[in-house]
């Protein structure tokens, strides 16, 4: 397949491989951090740890935006569901994830909460036109690689009027999950130490590669920002192994076919517009961390459904048992935890890790499990 | 109105209403003026309450299942031909000949009569195409809301052909996994005609009966250990459900999957796995290895196994996993799907 095969390449990765094996100092062990679910993913998909030396580890960071979305803000999406005339519109990815209770977008569905599941915002702009006499709330999710599509529907349903178009934002930014890792106990306690990050490519392509200059100058953090096939991340593993071994810590782009500097400034324009920075957002894995999500501003308000329907946030305390939050900073492997394949399945989640499907333990569900027992 | 006495029915503007189910005059002529006349067969049209019929001697395969695709239509079938087909193949899988067929629809009202008659007719031509008979029906209606314009479940009859009988869990380590052609076109046919995902491709469904090129296959390789139609889940559920009945595990080579670029791009788009996609005219065997050759031969000599292929092996494996070799060198588990398979926001 043209652009995407050429990605994948048998021997240009064993050579890029190669040469990673001979640019590593020996004498020393390299932790990185993938950022991205979707990083995670083809590095199980394609094998690529294999390739690495074995001093060269890495770690999933916490790049699923459903995952790091705490239960709380789950059961808040359930309630508006669950109000009456309103039909909520989500992306897919939601409807498993457990709210307190075990309960879920499918369940409330199943109980007769109207809710529908689409592809693309502009879709749910579709069904506010199509139900006039109903209350249409998009769910919206994501990092700044979303969140652009979110505020051009508001500018639309402005734009026409539409007065039944809500929308429930959860919108949360990368550089402060970046700072979350850094916040956590285990960074602080020295327990994880980055050493490098793989920057998330889609992001970047919005935001442009600057955006991630102060944070990788507030953690001295090596960064290279990185696409998504297999080759794309060995070479960003080089990039990053090159700039530790010359005591830089810059952000370099690899995936330079979609990223630039500045990125999309169209793009940030109706960010701007349309959204303000929340004083405080709680995460699941890291709990507040303060500017690192997205509401409407003010100026669109009435488009904004947790002040329209006053349903607030409260606040809930993740299955002890769980090892997600462990997982979303970098301290531990799904292997790791102990409810991984018995307890908690794609089919039967406990955490969110394992039931997105960018998530990191269902990466290793899906593609890794056979290395199950392997190692330790 | 549709179903007054001494009018006939009208194809062109009318719908199907809550009467057409109610089993009375309105019933007999939806009967007399679509049903009979399509499906034509003297067991249907001696229109009694059950279908009657000499079954020669052998052991009977019998299989239903229920259709609710959404949209209908689609490029290459539309509901009416999966009905037929996906049945039929349902009882080929055993080693069975296919010969009789029921047919429950249940209607919604306000279905355009037009819609109805080209399904109908659809199931006609693929009965008559695969040498099945309908031989029995039914017809409900449904209020306006309550169905997505029509459910059809079909029943299946066949005999086994002597001396097979392939099964679940007769797959054992050193057996060879072969796929009859490209996977995941079905599935791929169809949501590229979703409201809200809607995309250009001219990939078609592979829609068809499967049952001549399984006589054919067991003709050469009667002691074939499994053979099953990838349909829901795809290739991945399907080899799964072998690999745990007949506890073993299996190692498939990536590259050696046959697969349409035009899939195999739209799934990349859209963030799916072509071997979690329905298929609807494809058929995994389980054989021999030394069958392997043969098999192949035949699969090839047809036009719907043109793009056979030998796949991958059955291995031992007390975990009984599924995994897949890809180009990298590294191996990964083709697990099932949990759910249905959407596509992601990041």
């Amino acid at each position: 397949m043209k652009f995407a095969h050429e990605y994948r390449d048998k021997a240009l990765a064993w050579s890029t491989a190669e040469v990673i094996g001979r640019r590593v100092d020996p004498a020393r062990d390299y932790t990185l951090m993938e950022f991205c679910g979707g990083h995670t993913h083809a590095i199980c998909r394609y094998g690529i740890v294999d390739l690495l030396p074995e001093n060269v580890r890495l770690v999933h960071g916490p790049g699923c935006p459903v995952c790091v979305l705490p239960i709380g803000r789950v059961d808040q999406a359930i309630a508006l569901a669950e109000q009456p005339n309103v039909i909520l519109a989500t992306f897919g990815d939601m409807m498993r994830v457990p709210g307190s209770d075990r309960k879920t977008l499918l369940s409330a569905k199943a109980s007769g909460a109207d809710i529908r599941i689409i592809y693309s915002v502009l879709d749910a702009l579709e069904l506010a036109r199509k139900n006039p006499a109903r209350q249409v709330i998009f769910f919206a999710i994501g990092f700044e690689s979303t969140a652009p599509a979110t505020a051009l529907a508001v500018q639309m349903a402005a734009r026409e009027g539409l007065r039944n178009f809500f929308v429930f934002c959860t919108h949360v930014t990368t550089p402060a999950a970046i700072d979350g890792i850094f916040a956590t106990n285990a960074a602080r306690s020295g327990q994880v130490k980055v050493d490098g990050v793989i920057g998330p490519g889609h992001v970047a392509s919005i935001t442009g590669s600057d955006y991630y200059k102060d944070v990788a100058a507030r953690h001295r953090l090596p960064m290279v920002v990185s696409g998504f096939e297999p080759l794309d991340l060995l070479q960003s593993v080089l990039m990053l192994i090159d700039q530790i071994r010359d005591g830089r810590a810059e952000v370099e782009t690899q995936y330079a076919r979609a990223v630039t500097v500045g990125g999309n400034a169209r793009a940030q324009a109706m960010m701007r517009d349309v959204f303000v920075t929340r004083e405080s957002f709680d995460w699941r894995g890291f709990g507040e961390l303060p500017g690192s999500a997205l509401r409407l501003a003010p100026a669109y308000a009435r488009y904004d459904a947790e002040a329209v329907f006053g349903i607030g946030y409260h606040r809930v305390t993740d299955n002890p048992a769980c090892s997600c939050i462990e997982i979303l900073g970098g301290v531990k492997q799904p292997l790791d935890c102990r409810l991984f394949g018995k307890a908690c399945t794609p089919e039967n989640p406990i955490g969110a890790c394992m039931v997105s499907p960018e998530g990191t333990c269902s990466a290793y569900w899906q593609h890794a499990r056979h290395h199950a027992g392997e190692t330790a | 109105m549709t179903a007054r006495r001494g009018r006939k029915l009208d194809f062109e503007h009318g719908v199907v209403e809550l009467i057409h189910g109610g089993g009375g005059r309105a019933t007999t002529q939806l009967i007399e003026e679509l049903f009979l006349p399509a499906f034509h067969n003297p067991i249907l049209a001696a229109r009694n309450d059950q279908a009657v019929m000499r079954m020669p001697a052998g052991e009977l395969a019998m299989s239903t299942d229920s259709f609710v695709v959404s949209p209908l239509f689609f490029p290459g079938g539309d509901i009416g031909t999966m009905a037929v087909h996906g049945t039929v193949n349902d009882v080929a899988m055993s080693g069975a000949m296919p010969l009789y067929l029921s047919a429950g629809f249940i209607l919604e009202e306000g279905l355009p009569l037009r819609d109805l008659r080209r399904i109908v007719q659809s199931m006609a031509d693929a009965a008559h195409d695969a040498g099945v008979r309908i031989v029995t029906g039914d017809t409900k209606v449904v209020e306006r809301g309550k169905g997505d314009g029509v459910f059809i479940n079909t029943t299946g009859i066949g005999v086994r052909m002597q001396g097979v009988a392939p099964s679940v869990e007769k797959a054992r380590p050193g057996d060879a996994v072969i796929v009859s052609g490209t996977l995941g076109d079905h599935g791929i046919a169809i949501l590229s005609q979703r409201e809200g995902i809607g995309f250009e491709t001219d990939v078609l469904s592979d829609c068809a009966s499967l049952h001549r090129m399984v006589a054919s296959l067991l003709e050469v390789c009667p002691n074939v250990r499994v053979l099953r139609d990838p349909t829901r889940g795809g290739l991945a559920a399907t080899l799964n459900e072998i690999a745990e009945a007949s506890g073993v595990g299996m190692i498939l080579n990536e590259n050696a999957i046959p697969l349409d670029p035009q899939v195999e791009a739209a799934c990349e788009l859209l963030g799916l796995d072509p071997l979690h996609i329905a298929n609807e005219g494809k058929l995994v065997a389980i054989v021999p290895i030394d069958s392997v050759e043969d098999v192949l031969e035949v699969l090839h000599a047809d036009p719907l196994g043109r793009r056979a292929a030998l796949i991958g092996r059955v291995v031992e494996d007390p975990r009984h996993l599924v995994q897949i070799q890809g180009d990298f060198g590294g191996a990964r588990v083709l697990d099932w799907l949990a759910g249905e398979q959407l596509p992601g926001i990041c």
